[in-house]
């Protein structure tokens, strides 16, 4: 089954879409879009570190990912420079850096554009064992904190008024995006990682009525965005990580046509209707 | 006292290089409703905050009785439209409960009708209706309420006043509450507490509407508008917020006439 580039590539892409799936459903609800793109584009920094000390790249990766996360949690402390502002600055210096070190780098020779985009149809047997034993783990730990993240994510003061930790979520789901993104950099490449997480969980927005369900149909939708992506690849000749996001986006745009499930409440309380 | 819930003593809390509140005392038994008042920014989110242990506080100290189980209803509670959340859902939020305590929950603030409902859909009463029946589904020891009737008409003021006393009669638990509004403290409350940064007064509300502080803060006026809500058992308010007096009738125009001598200015007329 995992004998030809194809089936590898279908494989590893399914194992990603369904730990991002539910992953990007926290990153839609905590309006954390840009901050997972801050994480991703400082994915190339991790590998241009990695490649210079001779480390595995996914561990690289993982590391300055979270490194860069931690950093902008203390920036933001500091309170000088808007948020939004930060970002910008993170994102795209860490991204510029790693691009000049790898170019310093004259000894190695990497495909640059494999790690901006992506190059799927490489993936390799070991990888597909990272991408699955990466994304079990992912998935155990969301599982487990379930209900700490999301009462943190619907209100931290309440959470935590009722014993919670909302500060512990925040870093879990922090670590868990440094780690999604290492896994699934290889696959669709820094540059288009958030859409993984991002348009799927929007495109299940529209079907779910509870977070939980939410959660499964962004994995399914991401699933089948890879499922389409690829094979519109495969037809089209076309590179294989941007396919799978146009693929992704076609979902969503087919989602807005569904008409929203309608407010099942019974007729208004006569209570609240008369304001004043 | 052994059994008090929670106690403030000379609590202060800084904040942006300033003291937010300081000199805080004040402390909630079981079955007590105490009540926050004061101006805008006079701390009183951040004494509840004190109390709910989310703030720590700079100086004094905040005793909370070992194990104590808080129920909690913040003041502003946004819920992203991102987010898919139905009535069920929320009352599971921070606690797993079982269907019937969910059902027995809501049905007793009266939207049992709503479970299935999102959340986003509901009105300002509903949604306070609902936060209640979430805190309550926790078996609290104290209940806070950071304006619980804030976004709600003035009969469903009235009704969700009725129903955090009807809370504090059945379950016996200690409430803290911040009032909205300066002027309109609930009859059932045993403790006002007056806040200005720190506690100007505290007391009965009969005996703080007289106080010299409270006429210093609020000035003369004030005074006689605090109004005190006194329910008079003459009707009751039905879950749908129609009115049936002691025999059963429904009034369809609700009628509160009873309830302006009470609240003088407060314009409800439909």
């Amino acid at each position: 089954m995992l004998g030809d580039f194809f089936s590898r590539a279908l494989v590893a892409g399914i194992g990603v879409a369904l730990v991002a799936g539910p992953l990007g459903c926290f990153i839609v609800w905590r309006r954390m879009a840009y901050f997972g793109d801050t994480m991703a584009h400082s994915a190339l920094l991790g590998v241009a570190f990695a490649l210079l000390l001779d480390l595995p790249v996914a561990g690289g990766v993982f590391a300055i990912a979270a490194l860069v996360a931690l950093l902008l949690l203390l920036l933001e402390r500091g309170n000088r420079i808007s948020t939004d502002a930060l970002l910008g600055i993170l994102s795209h210096s860490t991204l510029a850096i790693g691009l000049v070190i790898v170019a310093l780098m004259h000894w190695v020779r990497i495909d640059l554009n494999a790690f901006l985009f992506g190059d799927i149809l490489a993936v390799s047997v070991p990888d597909i064992a990272l991408v699955y034993g990466g994304g079990a783990l992912i998935l155990a730990l969301l599982v487990w904190q379930w209900r700490p993240l999301l009462a943190a994510t619907v209100n931290a003061e309440l959470a935590e008024a009722e014993g919670l930790n909302p500060g512990r979520a925040r870093l879990l789901l922090m670590l868990l995006m440094a780690l999604v993104i290492a896994i699934a950099m290889k696959l669709v490449g820094v540059l288009l990682i958030t859409s993984l997480l991002i348009i799927p969980a929007a495109t299940a927005r529209r079907l779910a009525l509870t977070p939980e369900r939410m959660a499964l149909y962004a994995a399914g939708i991401g699933g089948l965005a890879v499922v389409g992506g690829l094979n519109g690849s495969l037809a089209f000749d076309t590179p294989s990580g941007p396919s799978i996001v146009v693929a992704a986006l076609v979902l969503f745009l087919a989602s807005l046509i569904v008409p929203q499930r309608r407010d099942i409440r019974a007729a208004p309380t006569p209570t609240e209707t008369g304001r004043p | 006292m052994s059994d008090t819930l929670v106690k403030v003593e000379g609590a202060g809390v800084r904040g942006a290089g300033r003291w937010l509140v300081e000199n805080i005392d004040l402390s909630v038994r079981p079955g007590e409703i105490v009540t926050l008042i004061g101006p805008n920014g006079s701390g009183k989110s951040t004494t509840a905050k004190l109390v709910t242990g989310v703030l720590r506080p700079d100086r004094g100290r905040v005793t909370r009785r070992p194990g104590l189980t808080i129920g909690y209803v913040p003041q502003k509670l946004a819920i992203d439209w991102t987010l898919p959340l139905t009535v069920k859902r929320l009352m599971t939020l921070t606690a797993a409960h079982a269907p019937r305590a969910i059902a027995g929950a809501l049905a007793s603030v009266g939207i049992a009708h709503l479970a299935d409902a999102p959340v986003q859909g509901l009105s300002g009463g509903e949604f306070q209706r609902a936060l209640l029946a979430r805190a309550m589904l926790r078996r609290p020891d104290l209940l806070v309420l950071d304006e619980p009737v804030q976004g709600v008409d003035f009969s469903g003021e009235v009704a969700l006043y009725e129903l955090i006393r009807t809370i504090r009669d059945e379950t016996g638990c200690g409430i803290l509450m911040i009032s909205h509004d300066l002027h309109v403290v609930m009859a059932a409350t045993d403790t006002v507490v007056c806040l200005n940064g720190h506690v100007c007064c505290t007391g009965s509300p009969q005996s703080v509407v007289q106080s010299p502080e409270y006429l210093k803060l609020f000035g003369p006026r004030a005074a006689q508008t605090l109004a005190i809500y006194r329910h008079d058992h003459d009707h009751t308010h039905l879950p749908d917020g129609r009115v049936a007096d002691g025999h059963g009738h429904h009034h369809h125009d609700h009628d509160h006439h009873h309830h302006a001598h009470h609240h003088e200015g407060a314009g409800h007329a439909r």
